[in-house]
């Protein structure tokens, strides 16, 4: 699959095959070209290049009316003039299911989301949570052979999105819809997905289950994307058994190369929660750096800490030890938790990684 | 510094400036003064002076214009003249400048070209326009010669000083600012909605039908109310290109005849007022029609 706007490439071979009941998230920043897929997927842009089959049958030449699917859209996209029932029953009336069967189906689905005392009300008569359900109500109506979701909770406050994340995942685990869920969420994408396909620039840069991004991602620009918040240059010091040595401001690291064998500039990852403060001897294998904490946000349940070490380079680290500015602490990395990437196809991903 | 946010001791009422301003008044509310100094002066007092003018008439008691324009066909008549002329000019620029409206709403390119084009005539003023159409339609104009021509008609098609003339004049003068309205209102739908629509099975036809054309209903009506204004106060083209003594012989042309013709300025007034009045009527007939059609409607424009 291909999607061009005149000379921009918005979207490369993203060649994917999604199985029956499956959950795919397009995760990615804006401009990746995760709503751009999502929107050749419905039919609402033609690709120019590629082609997109749904069991078997070629469909991409068809006009978004024509392919059956359903979508939930980030501003709802409800229809203002029509009442929630006529909103839910719209597709299922394109379709021309019978009318005695409709009332049927748009009862059940919007049982499914709770909103069966407010059938009769109008969008405009409810909140956002609400209206967010009657667009899911919507598009599980006509049990479409695949329904997509264009960041559907990114309009909603933080503690409603929580809720209806768990509310999404719940209908899908019982009505095994095949869904195309687009996000710049990670959190989001890692806790609905059965699969997630991590893009950036309109090219796929890893295609996994969340469980195999989140422990190994492919390239450095996945790994910051996935919470590896120390991402920093280094130099290749010495190679030995798939262990990579690098030096960083003057900092030694040992890690394992994620990628083919690195040469001379490398990208180092690490994530905060593998960095373990230690006093006196941990495994002797373990990376050991001397560092001063500089900030101490407090997280609740845990303290974000970000020190440097002698030679200016700043580690974040998790502890739920309350330290103080100043302090000179000892952390231990664990080598395998260290990852090493060529240098060559990253050097944004480092300047990304500082949002 | 300290900062005393201590709850107020007792139910004592706040000041009534403050109280005011809750409401909405306050000093900014100055800012209408001329608003409503203009609106008194030009609009309310002339209003109510023409009602006096018109109730104290040259002969005869009160009503006696009112009488003489219901009771004499030569007045009555020109109510009926000038509906002739305002709705089918309103239903033919309508059914013009909607689909081209709806095609061209989220255009971004050939949209200032045809706007430019179509603001051009709106500039010429309706007397420039007229008089050019009387050349271009006349029995030796370019229209008559091009079908002559081509074979289509042998004799030259009457098209000026009649009802044929006067009605390609006001759809000409109003059509751009039907096309205008209509379009700035059609831009204004939300996109996603026609969008949802598709993806939900409607057809093209459909997503008009079921989408769009409600969401436009309410600027339709007020396209169509401010249209039908327009073409009912039809005067030079009524004179220039039609009949102004017959079959064109519309409101305006009758009170412009009786003001400065006969002299009866109660009578001119008279007839001006029962135009105001005929106005009302039909836009409150098509807002009631617009309400009971897409009764909900409230908040299509951006959504």
């Amino acid at each position: 699959m291909a999607r061009a706007f005149g000379e921009t490439d918005a979207l490369t071979d993203l060649t994917l095959t999604i199985s029956t009941g499956e959950f795919v998230a397009f995760l990615g920043p804006s401009g990746s070209g995760k709503s751009t897929a999502l929107n050749c997927l419905a039919g609402l842009l033609t690709l120019t290049d590629g082609s997109i089959s749904l069991d078997e049958r070629r469909i991409d030449h068809l006009p978004p009316e024509r392919r059956g699917f359903a979508m939930v859209f980030q501003n709802y996209a409800l229809f203002p003039h029509m009442s929630v029932r006529r909103n839910v029953e719209f597709g299922l009336q394109m379709q021309r299911v019978p009318r005695a069967k409709i009332v049927g189906r748009v009862d059940d689905a919007l049982k499914l989301v709770k909103l069966e005392h407010h059938a009769q009300k109008y969008p405009a008569q409810l909140s956002g949570g609400e209206q967010q359900r009657v667009a899911i109500a919507r598009a599980i109506a006509t049990e479409p052979p695949l329904v997509l979701m264009d960041e559907p909770l990114s309009n909603l406050d933080a503690q409603l999105r929580l809720e209806m994340r768990t509310e999404i995942r719940r209908l899908h685990q019982e009505l095994e819809l095949t869904t195309v869920y687009v996000t710049h969420d990670q959190q989001e994408a890692m806790s609905l997905a059965d699969r997630m396909v991590i893009l950036r620039s309109g090219r796929v840069q890893q295609i996994g289950t969340p469980e195999e991004i989140y422990a190994s991602p492919s390239t450095s620009f996945v790994a910051s994307f996935m919470g590896y918040r120390n991402i920093f240059p280094a130099r290749v010091a010495r190679q030995q058994d798939g262990r990579v040595t690098v030096s960083a401001d003057g900092v030694e690291l040992t890690g394992i190369a994620a990628q083919g064998h690195p040469t001379d500039d490398v990208i180092v990852a690490v994530r905060p929660e593998d960095v373990r403060i230690v006093r006196g001897t941990d495994p002797p294998d373990d990376n050991r750096v001397d560092l001063e904490v500089e900030v101490v946000e407090y997280g609740g349940r845990e303290y974000t800490v970000g020190a440097v070490s002698s030679a200016g380079l700043l580690f974040h680290l998790l502890t739920d030890q309350p330290l103080t500015v100043g302090e000179r602490i000892s952390v231990a990395i664990p080598v395998e938790r260290v990852r090493v990437y060529p240098a060559a196809t990253s050097d944004v991903a480092a300047g990304e990684a500082e949002h | 510094m300290a900062l005393d946010a201590t709850a107020g001791g007792g139910p004592r009422r706040p000041p009534l400036t403050r109280r005011l301003a809750e409401r909405g008044v306050d000093w900014t509310l100055l800012l209408l003064l001329p608003a409503l100094v203009f609106a008194v002066g030009l609009f309310v007092y002339p209003m109510l002076y023409g009602l006096r003018l018109s109730l104290d008439p040259l002969e005869g008691s009160t009503f006696a214009n009112y009488r003489r324009f219901f009771g004499d066909s030569f007045y009555r008549d020109t109510i009926w003249f000038t509906l002739r002329l305002a709705v089918p000019a309103l239903l033919i620029n309508v059914l013009l400048a909607l689909p081209l409206a709806y095609r061209m709403r989220y255009a971004a390119r050939g949209r200032r070209l045809v706007t430019i084009i179509l603001i051009f005539p709106l500039t010429l003023g309706s007397v420039l326009l007229g008089k050019g159409l009387l050349n271009f339609l006349s029995g030796t104009g370019w229209l008559n010669r091009t079908l002559i021509s081509l074979g289509i008609v042998d004799v030259p098609v009457q098209l000026i000083h009649n009802y044929l003339g006067v009605l390609i004049a006001v759809v000409i003068a109003d059509f751009p600012f039907v096309f205008l309205l209509l379009l700035s209102y059609a831009s204004g739908i939300d996109p996603t909605y026609e969008r949802a629509a598709a993806v939900f099975g409607a057809s093209a036809w459909q997503r008009f039908r079921l989408i769009t054309l409600p969401l436009l209903a309410p600027g339709l009506a007020i396209t169509a109310s401010l249209a039908f204004v327009l073409g009912f106060g039809i005067f030079p083209s009524a004179i220039l290109l039609g009949q102004p003594d017959g079959a064109t012989r519309t409101m305006g042309v009758a009170a412009y005849s009786e003001a400065f013709q006969q002299f009866d300025f109660p009578m001119a007034t008279t007839i001006a007022l029962l135009m105001a009045a005929i106005e009302l009527v039909v836009i409150v007939f098509v807002l009631t029609l617009r309400a009971r059609l897409a009764p909900t409607v409230s908040s299509g424009i951006k959504g």
